[in-house]
Order: structure tokens, then C-alpha cells, then sequence
């Protein structure tokens, strides 16, 4: 039998790369196990948080705001009686999965009502600090040595001759001046400073998320500086340019996508952060006021009830940890298939 | 070298002056206002509101309070609006109490975190390292204050720890030895919670250093010439890890004032971050400034420190 000759390399197959780096990096990505346990927990969560939303806003059975006096500090799972409470207060399938606060409120409906909101804070702040930080760093990285400045006349006298202007220029870069602002912006504490101005201006959950990503964007805005200035030489740049697309859409649409590896790892981090900075206000009476539950002030409520009822601490507390740490082994899992060094060798 | 550093300082000023403008546009331009924060009390009438506001100078344009701000604090004449002491003498009143809580945390976290780090980065991949790596994911992850009140509820059943205040009340009578331990004593709780997360952080940074040190060429030559483990790994390895936290130590310094509010409101312990806390909540204007000045000059003074430790450590590092 004659032997098969192998079918000629098309050359344009041997130059497209094996997998699209999309594909490479997910490759990556699943190796590490606990990332991927956490994504999906993390996916499963965003799913509940919808859903909880709709179902605490539209049936009764799950109303968050739901007082029963005569049902207060009912532990976890206990049944509930209709001795004192109408029936149509009853909670869903008649059981208190998570137990009673000390109005009665049930606190399985509670944490579902803050799981949306606690992840609304956290997504909605990295989504402001992000932006402001994708803004100035790229900024900073593409119009780096533009110099902005202005003229102020000098005047002198010498002595006979009479007076005399000369126009002094003051300039910086774009760059500098970005890059000094982030310095600024870097030294003040930064929760102590959410503090503060969350004290001063009225309680609102929105001032909250604002402050919080008004006060975290120096982190991304380096990274995309730092990412900008290496590809601002490269070709595909230069092409772009050369093609007289604007400036805007440079930087936005062709720029920005190769920059938002390490812009994606901090994201995932802030999450965690701002859900845990949100808690901390919300522990020091400064957080998401009332009737919004977040798991913030679940707890913080909860904690003068420790010692009779810890069930309401707890949960929230432990509702905080784990959706923080799949947030931290996520972006985890994210740093290490953004990696160059773990890419497969080609 | 000197004239490095006296430009540094100098770049420090400036940065400063902007950062004490952007505070101070920051709390006054927001609303809410000393004379508010009492408005049921009966015996505030409006001409003593008139009165405060003028002792104060809240009358005048923004950048005219911004001058008397900056007069009054380099003076040192520069009041509380809550009780009229001296805030330098406030903060100076809480700031050792601060520093014990700050100096042991940070002892706890350097003298835990690197044999974690080193031990996690030599048994790389093994039961200790993942066992290292999730426990301090684990501490990364829980909010400092739930930890805190598990700490307590535990610490108060089993080991009988104070966990609230300085000292315990009527000891004053003591003999110095005594009192010390005391303090000591009511200083340990906090310290452990505060110094949880850093560890945790620091654990990471030590691991990693580590490892890429340990992938180095003069590792390798250290190992052929048959020195021991031990001494490549201790002698050779460590010293280099060692290198980029000496910076950490300057950056570490504002933590003492930022970090602190949340330990220091729950243990009761009366320090700055709870002295700020309560400047918040009286919408103390001249303390909440004045702390956020501090802590600036902190983060600056810990850069410049960390720097010029580093060019000392490091012979490659050159100041031009």
C-alpha cells in the first residue's frame, strides 16, 4: 500500500497561535482548583443575589421588613407558631431557616436582602474606582510627555533703564501632574477618610459606594499607566495612528483591552475590599442606613444580641468571610493565567 | 546622598501642602457643621451659635479658615471645638497609648510571619505550604471586628484576658511593676487582633521574596560549593529576601493612626484612631484635620525612611 503523504503545512495555519489567549489563559485558570471552585461559588452567588432580590421585594413570605414581635431570637431552623402571629406572616415553608432578630425579622429574608445589596456596594464602587483609574493612568501613560502649562509675565526693573516683562513658562507633563495627584491621593488614610466624609454627607448607600471607589482608583490607574507606556511602542499603535483613528479610540478601543490584565486582578480584590470596608462603616453606625440590610449591619445589629442570640452574628459574619475569600482565591486564580512566566511554551 | 535627600524633602512639602488643601476643602465644604450636631440642646440659642462660629472663624470664605488653620496649628494654638484644649496636646495625650498597640502588633507580625514565610517557600507545593497559603487567605478574608469579637467571647470564657480599656480601674495605688504587667496585660487582645491581617499579608510577601531568591544563580553556586542547607538557605537565601521589606517597615508607620480605628473602638482603648473616631462624631473640625496632616506627614516621612534604608542595605542603589 502506497504510504500517505502528509497533507502540506498551510502557512498560514503554522503562524496562527494554537489556542486564542482567551482559551490560553481559562487553561490556566482551571488548573488552580480553588480558583475555579470559587468562580463558580462566585457565579452561584450573583445568580442567588438576583434572585433574592425579586423574591424579598415580591412575596411575603420572604418580606425582609416583617415584624412579629412575638417571634424574636428564634433559633435557626425553629418552626414557625402561629399562637400570636397571623398566618399569612408565616415565613417561607413555615420554618425560620437562619432563626429571628430581635424584632422578629427573619434573617434567612434579611441576608438574602443583603446579599444583593452588599454585592451592589462592592461592584459598583470597583466599577467608579476602575474607571477613574482605566481614565487618568491612560491619561498619564498615552499623553505622558505632552507638556500642559501656561506663560506668567515677570516683571524687573534695572535701574536706568526702566521696566522690563519677560514671560516665564510654567509646564509640567500630563504625566507628572497625574502622577503627582495619585501621590496625594496615596497619602491620605484612606479609611479614615471614608469615615470622615461618610460622617459628614447624609447617609445614603450611594455615598457610600462613591467614596469607597473615589478612594481606591491609585492602584489601577499605575497599573494601566505602566501597561500604556509599553504599549504606546507598539506596532499595532503605530498603525492606528497612522490609520488617523482618533486619539480617544486608540487609547479606549485598542489600547485598554491589552491593558486590563492586571486592571481585572486588583478588581476582583477590590470586590472583597469594599465589601469588607462597607462592614466596617456599617459596624462603626456610619454604614448602609436602614431598611437596607446589607450583611454589615445584620452583624452589627446583631452584636449586642451576642451572647443571647449568636446566630445573628455569626451568619453574617461568616457570610462575609467566604464570599471575601472566593473573591481573594478568584483574583488569585486570575494574577497566576495573566501570568506570562506560567503561559505554555510554545 | 544629602542632596537626594533634601530634595525628597523638599518634593515632601509640597506634596503636603496640597494634601492639607484638598483635606481641609474636603471637610468644610461638605455639609453638616459643629453648631448642628446639638441642635435639641435648649440652651444653644442662636446667638450663641453666632458667637461659636465667629470664635471659630466658620464665617469666613474657606480659604481664609485654611490660613487661620495652618497659622493656628504651627503655633500650637490650635483648638478643639469640643472642649477647647489644645489639639496637639489631645493627640499627644492618646499617641503612646497608640504606639504600645502598634509596636507589639508589629513585633507579633515580623516574628510570625517570616519563619511562616520561609518555611512555606522551602517546602514549596507540600501539605505546609498549601496548609500556610489558605490559612492566611482565611485571615486576609474575615473582617477584622467579627474576628475580634469571636477572640473575645472566647479569651473572656477560657484564659480570663481584660479585653477592654488601658487598665484595670483602682490599680493606680500599685507598684510600677505591677502596673506595667497590667497594661501589658490589657495590651495583648488587641495586639494579637490588630496584628492578624498583616500577618497574613506579610506571610505571602515573605514566601514569595523567597522564592524567587531561591531560583537565583548564586543559590545554585552556594549549594555546589557543599555549604549546608542551612547556611545557603539562612546566610545566602534569607539576607537578600530580607532586602525589600526594610522598606516595608517605612510604609508600615501610618498604619498606627488609619488601621487602628476599628481595634481601638472595639477594645475600648484610648488611642488616636478612636480619638479620631470621636472627633467624627462631633464633627470636631480641627482634630479631624490635624490627624489627617499626621498621618500624611507619616506616609511621607515613611517613604523618604524606607528609601534611605534601602540605599544603606543595598550597595547597588545609587542617589544622583
Amino acid at each position: 500500500m502506497k504510504p500517505t503523504t502528509p497533507a502540506p503545512l498551510d502557512p498560514v495555519d503554522i503562524q496562527r497561535p494554537q489556542a486564542s489567549p482567551l482559551r490560553e489563559h481559562w487553561e490556566i485558570f482551571k488548573r488552580n482548583k480553588s480558583s475555579l471552585v470559587s468562580l463558580t461559588f462566585l457565579g452561584l452567588l450573583l445568580v442567588l443575589a438576583v434572585v433574592g432580590k425579586g423574591l424579598t421585594d415580591w412575596t411575603q413570605a420572604l418580606d425582609p421588613q416583617m415584624v412579629r414581635l412575638a417571634e424574636k431570637f428564634k433559633p435557626p431552623l425553629s418552626p414557625f407558631s402561629s399562637q400570636w402571629t397571623p398566618q399569612e406572616d408565616a415565613p417561607l415553608m413555615g420554618i425560620y431557616l437562619l432563626g429571628t432578630d430581635e424584632l422578629g425579622r427573619d434573617v434567612f429574608a434579611r441576608m438574602l436582602q443583603g446579599t444583593f445589596v452588599s454585592l451592589t456596594v462592592g461592584f459598583v464602587a470597583v466599577g467608579i474606582s476602575i474607571s477613574v483609574g482605566i481614565f487618568l493612568g491612560g491619561l498619564a501613560g498615552y499623553y505622558g510627555r505632552v507638556k500642559i502649562g501656561f506663560s506668567i509675565p515677570v516683571s524687573f526693573e534695572l535701574d536706568d533703564l526702566g521696566e522690563f516683562y519677560r514671560w516665564v513658562k510654567i509646564g509640567f507633563t500630563v504625566d507628572t501632574l497625574i502622577m503627582r495627584f495619585v501621590d496625594i491621593m496615596l497619602c491620605f488614610p484612606v479609611f479614615f477618610l471614608i469615615l470622615t466624609v461618610v460622617a459628614l454627607l447624609p447617609p445614603s448607600i450611594y455615598n457610600i459606594m462613591i467614596v469607597i471607589g473615589l478612594t481606591s482608583w491609585m492602584g489601577t490607574a499605575r497599573f494601566v499607566r505602566a501597561e500604556f507606556l509599553r504599549l504606546r511602542e507598539q506596532d499595532f499603535v503605530h498603525a492606528a495612528r497612522a490609520q488617523a483613528i482618533p486619539e480617544w479610540r486608540i487609547i479606549f478601543i485598542h489600547m485598554v483591552p491589552n491593558a486590563m490584565a492586571p486592571v481585572l486582578v486588583s478588581a476582583t480584590i477590590g470586590v472583597a475590599t469594599a465589601i469588607l470596608t462597607e462592614s466596617a462603616l456599617s459596624f462603626l453606625g456610619f454604614g448602609v442606613q436602614p431598611p437596607n440590610a446589607t450583611w454589615g449591619n445584620i452583624l452589627a445589629d446583631g452584636k449586642s444580641f451576642i451572647f443571647d442570640a449568636p446566630w445573628i452574628t455569626f451568619i453574617p459574619g461568616f457570610a462575609i468571610f467566604v464570599v471575601v475569600l472566593a473573591f481573594n482565591l478568584c483574583g488569585e486564580g486570575l494574577r497566576e493565567a495573566f501570568n506570562p512566566k506560567l503561559r505554555k511554551q510554545r | 546622598m544629602t542632596a537626594y535627600i533634601l530634595r525628597n524633602i523638599w518634593q515632601k512639602i509640597i506634596l503636603l501642602v496640597f494634601v492639607s488643601i484638598i483635606s481641609h476643602a474636603i471637610v468644610h465644604l461638605a455639609p453638616g457643621e459643629p453648631s448642628l450636631v446639638d441642635p435639641s440642646n435648649p440652651r444653644m440659642k442662636a446667638e450663641d451659635i453666632a458667637r461659636i462660629r465667629a470664635a471659630f472663624h466658620l464665617d469666613d470664605p474657606p480659604h481664609v479658615q485654611y490660613f487661620y488653620w495652618m497659622r493656628d496649628l504651627f503655633s500650637g494654638e490650635l483648638r478643639s471645638f469640643k472642649d477647647g484644649r489644645p489639639v496637639l496636646e489631645k493627640i499627644g495625650d492618646r499617641f503612646f497609648n497608640s504606639l504600645a498597640l502598634f509596636l507589639v502588633s508589629t513585633l507579633i507580625v515580623w516574628c510570625v510571619a517570616f519563619p511562616v514565610g520561609v518555611r512555606a517557600a522551602l517546602h514549596r507545593g507540600g501539605l505546609y505550604d498549601k496548609a500556610a497559603t489558605l490559612v492566611s487567605y482565611a485571615l486576609i478574608s474575615i473582617p477584622g471586628f467579627f474576628l475580634s469579637y469571636m477572640a473575645i467571647i472566647f479569651m473572656v470564657k477560657n484564659f480570663n484576658v481584660p479585653v477592654v480599656g488601658l487598665q484595670t480601674f483602682g490599680l493606680e495605688e500599685a507598684s510600677f511593676w505591677f502596673r506595667s504587667m497590667d497594661r501589658l496585660w490589657h495590651l495583648t487582645v488587641p495586639a494579637l487582633m490588630a496584628a492578624v491581617a498583616g500577618t497574613a499579608v506579610l506571610s505571602r510577601y515573605v514566601r514569595s521574596q523567597m522564592l524567587e531568591v531561591l531560583s537565583q544563580d548564586y543559590m545554585r553556586t552556594a549549594y555546589a560549593k557543599g555549604l549546608s542547607d542551612d547556611v545557603a538557605v539562612y546566610r545566602h537565601g534569607l539576607r537578600n529576601a530580607l532586602l525589600p521589606f526594610i522598606t516595608m517597615f517605612g510604609l508600615m508607620l501610618p498604619d498606627m493612626i488609619g488601621g487602628s480605628v476599628i481595634f481601638e473602638t472595639i477594645f475600648a482603648w484610648p488611642g488616636i484612631g478612636r480619638l479620631g473616631y470621636e472627633a467624627i462624631l462631633a464633627r470636631d473640625f480641627p482634630v479631624i484635620l490635624t490627624l489627617n496632616f499626621i498621618t500624611a506627614v507619616l506616609v511621607l516621612a515613611g517613604t523618604l525612611i524606607s528609601d534611605v534604608l534601602y540605599a544603606f542595605a543595598d550597595p547597588r542603589i545609587k542617589f544622583q
